[in-house]
C-alpha cells in the first residue's frame, strides 16, 4: 500500500518531529522509494532464523562472546551541575521546561 | 619540516634526535591546518591551547627521560561525533551547536595518555549519517584531492585532514562504512575494527549495535598504532570486548607480521565483482593479482545474502537512530526552539527546526519500521536477515582467512551530484555495509588512482578479531605499491 501523507503526519507525530507543510509530500515520496526497495526483504525465506540484535551475541557457534555484563554495583553519576551544564534553561538541581498539563 | 607528510615514527625519531620539541610541531601542525583548512572546511573546531598544553606535557616527560607514549607528540584530529571534555562537540548538527561536553570519550583519554596532540574537531555528515559529508550543518568538506568533489562520509573531515596534512591521523567513526568509504575516496588507510575492539563509551550513539570508532592514517603503520593505543576493554562499555590487543606496532616492525604472503588464502566474493565495472574494480582486481605476486592464494567465494544487506542496514540503523536521537528534544542540551507554548510543542518544534532534512528522514524511517503493524515485516526480518549475513561470513571464513573486495562501486563524485536522490546514495553503501552487520574488522587501503587521479580503495576483511591478519595483508600490500 503507497505511503500516504497521513501516514507521514501520524509517524512524525510518533517521532516528535514537526515537519513543514512543503516537508510532507518530500517525506512521501523518499520514504516511499525507499520502502519499496526495503520490501524486498520480504522475498528471503527467514522461517526458524534466530533474530540478531547484537553482534556476536549467539551469532556463530565459535565467535567469542563479547556482550558482556558488569556487576550490578551502582556507581557516582555525573553529578547535578556538570549535567545541567549545557541545558538551555535551567535552575540549581533542575531543568526548567514550558507548561507540561495542558488545559 | 614537513609536517604535511609526517608519519609516526618520523615523529618519535625527530623527538628523540632533538630535530625539534612537541611544542614546535604542535605550533607548526597548527600554523599549517589554519591555513589549509578554510580550502576544504575539513575541521571544525581547531583547539591549540589543549594542543599546546599536550605537547608541554610531552617535552615535560622528554626532559625527565620519562616514556611519553607511543604517540607522543603526534598531532591527531577527532571526528565531532566523539565528546572530547571542555572542547565543543557538535555531531555537525544545529542542534549541539553550542554543546560542551563534560566528559571525554574513552578513546580520546587513551590518545590523551598515549600522549596524542588534539588538534581539533573534524567535520561530518549530521549525526554520522550520509556517504558523502554534504549533510554537515556547517558546511560539506570537500576532497583535497579534487575539490569540487566528496571526500565521501559520513568521517569526511577525518580522511580529509589526514590527506591533506592538517593531521597525521585521526579517529573517525564507521556505522555502515563512514571510516573505509571516506578513507578510499580521500586515498588514506582507514580502518573499522572488530565491534567492540574499541570502546564506544564517549561516542555520540547513531545505531548502536553498528557503531564502531576507528583510525585514519597514511600508512598502515600509523593505522595500527593508532588502533593500539585506543583498543581494548572499557567497563564502561558494556558491549567492549575483553580480548587481549596484540602489539601491532612492534608486530609490524618483526617476522610476527612482517614475513612473506605465502599460503595466506584471500576469498574474492563474486556477489561484489558481478556488476564490477570500469576502473575501480580493474584497480582492484590488479590489487589482488599484486597480493597473489606476494604469495596469496585466491579463491571465489560466495556471500548469497550480500544483495539484501543494504535493506537491511537501513531498517536497523535508522531504527536504531530514531530511538537513540529522542534525547535531543530541548530540555538538556543547549538549543530550544522559542516557538512553544506547551512542552510538546517544544519538543517537536525543537526537533523540527534544528534536525537536517537527512536526520529528519532516517528518524521517520525508523519510527515506521518500528511502529505498530510494521515490526515484524521489516525491523525483525531485518535481524533474521542480519543473522543469514553474518552466518555467510562464518561460513566463508572457514575457508579463507581474508576477503579482498571494492570499497565503493565508484571513486570520489562531484558535490551535489547525488545529493538529490536518497535511494542511489543509500545503495553506494553496498560493499561496506556488510562487514558492518556481521560486526567484522575492515579496512581501506590505497590501491591506485583512476585516470582523472581520483583514488580508490581495496577493502580488506578478516574474521572478527582479526585485525594484525589484516593489518600484514595491508602493510605488504602497501610496501610493494609504495
Amino acid at each position: 500500500m503507497p505511503l500516504t501523507e497521513d501516514d507521514v503526519r501520524r509517524v512524525a507525530a510518533l517521532a516528535n518531529l514537526t515537519l513543514t507543510p512543503e516537508e510532507v509530500p518530500q517525506m512521501v515520496h523518499n520514504l516511499g522509494e525507499i520502502l519499496a526497495h526495503m520490501d524486498r526483504l520480504g522475498e528471503i525465506d527467514t522461517s526458524g532464523i534466530e533474530p540478531m540484535s547484537q553482534v556476536l551475541y549467539r551469532s556463530s557457534e565459535n565467535s567469542p562472546e563479547t556482550a558482556t555484563l558488569r556487576e550490578d554495583i551502582p556507581r557516582p553519576p555525573l553529578g547535578s551541575e556538570p549535567a545541567l551544564q549545557n541545558a538551555p534553561l535551567s535552575a540549581p538541581g533542575y531543568f526548567k521546561v514550558p507548561l507540561v498539563i495542558e488545559r | 619540516m614537513q609536517v604535511a607528510n609526517f608519519t609516526i615514527p618520523e615523529i618519535q625519531e625527530g623527538l628523540r634526535t632533538r630535530a625539534f620539541s612537541a611544542v614546535e610541531l604542535a605550533k607548526h601542525a597548527l600554523h599549517f591546518a589554519e591555513t589549509h583548512n578554510p580550502a576544504t572546511n575539513a575541521y571544525l573546531l581547531l583547539s591549540p591551547e589543549l594542543a599546546l598544553a599536550q605537547a608541554e606535557a610531552v617535552d615535560r616527560k622528554l626532559a625527565a627521560g620519562e616514556d611519553p607514549g607511543l604517540l607522543a607528540g603526534v598531532p591527531v584530529a577527532v571526528k565531532d561525533v566523539i565528546l572530547t571534555k571542555g572542547v565543543r562537540t557538535t555531531c555537525a548538527s544545529k542542534i549541539l551547536e553550542h554543546f560542551i561536553p563534560p566528559y571525554s570519550a574513552t578513546a580520546v583519554l587513551r590518545l590523551e595518555r598515549a600522549g596524542a596532540v588534539m588538534l581539533g574537531k573534524t567535520n561530518c555528515d549530521e549525526f554520522a549519517m550520509g556517504s558523502s559529508n554534504e549533510n554537515s550543518a556547517f558546511g560539506p568538506v570537500r576532497n583535497p584531492v579534487a575539490l569540487d568533489r566528496v571526500p565521501g562520509g559520513s568521517s569526511g573531515g577525518s580522511a580529509a585532514v589526514v590527506a591533506q596534512g592538517t593531521a597525521v591521523v585521526s579517529l573517525g567513526s564507521d556505522t555502515g562504512g563512514s571510516i573505509r568509504q571516506p578513507a578510499s575516496f580521500c586515498g588514506v588507510v582507514g580502518v573499522t575494527p572488530t565491534y567492540g575492539r574499541v570502546s564506544r563509551y564517549g561516542l555520540v550513539a547513531f545505531a548502536s549495535s553498528l557503531d564502531h570508532i576507528g583510525p585514519f592514517a597514511r600508512t598502515v603503520r600509523d593505522a595500527a598504532t593508532l588502533l593500539e593505543v585506543i583498543a581494548g576493554h572499557d567497563e564502561l562499555d558494556s558491549t567492549s570486548a575483553s580480548a587481549p590487543v596484540p602489539h601491532y606496532t612492534e608486530m609490524l616492525k618483526t617476522a610476527a607480521l612482517r614475513g612473506s604472503l605465502k599460503g595466506v588464502r584471500l576469498g574474492i566474493p563474486k556477489e561484489y565483482f558481478k556488476d564490477a565495472t570500469g576502473e575501480t574494480a580493474d584497480l582492484v582486481r590488479r590489487a589482488i593479482e599484486i597480493l597473489r605476486e606476494e604469495g596469496c592464494t585466491t579463491q571465489e567465494i560466495s556471500l548469497p545474502s550480500t544483495d539484501y544487506a543494504i535493506d537491511t542496514y537501513y531498517v536497523l540503523s535508522t531504527a536504531e537512530a530514531s530511538s537513540n536521537l529522542a534525547r535531543y528534544d530541548g530540555v538538556r542540551f543547549t538549543v530550544r526552539s522559542p516557538h512553544s507554548g506547551t512542552i510538546s510543542q517544544m519538543f517537536n518544534n525543537t526537533r523540527g527546526e534544528n534536525f537536517g532534512a537527512e536526520v529528519k528522514r532516517r528518524i521517520m524511517l525508523g519510527t515506521y519500521v518500528l511502529s505498530q503493524g510494521y515490526y515484524e515485516a521489516y525491523y525483525k526480518k531485518a535481524q533474521q536477515v542480519r543473522t543469514l549475513i553474518t552466518r555467510d561470513f562464518t561460513r566463508a571464513f572457514a575457508d579463507v582467512d581474508a576477503i579482498v573486495a571494492p570499497v565503493s562501486p565508484f571513486p570520489a563524485f562531484k558535490l551535489g551530484e547525488k545529493l538529490a536522490d536518497p535511494l542511489q546514495m543509500y545503495l553506494s553503501d553496498i560493499y561496506t555495509v556488510t562487514g558492518s552487520l556481521a560486526g567484522l574488522p575492515c579496512m581501506s587501503v590505497p590501491c591506485g588512482r583512476t585516470a582523472d587521479n581520483l583514488p580508490v580503495g581495496l577493502q580488506i576483511l578478516c574474521n572478527h578479531f582479526e585485525e594484525a591478519r589484516m593489518f600484514q595483508i595491508a602493510d605488504a600490500f602497501e610496501r610493494v605499491v609504495r
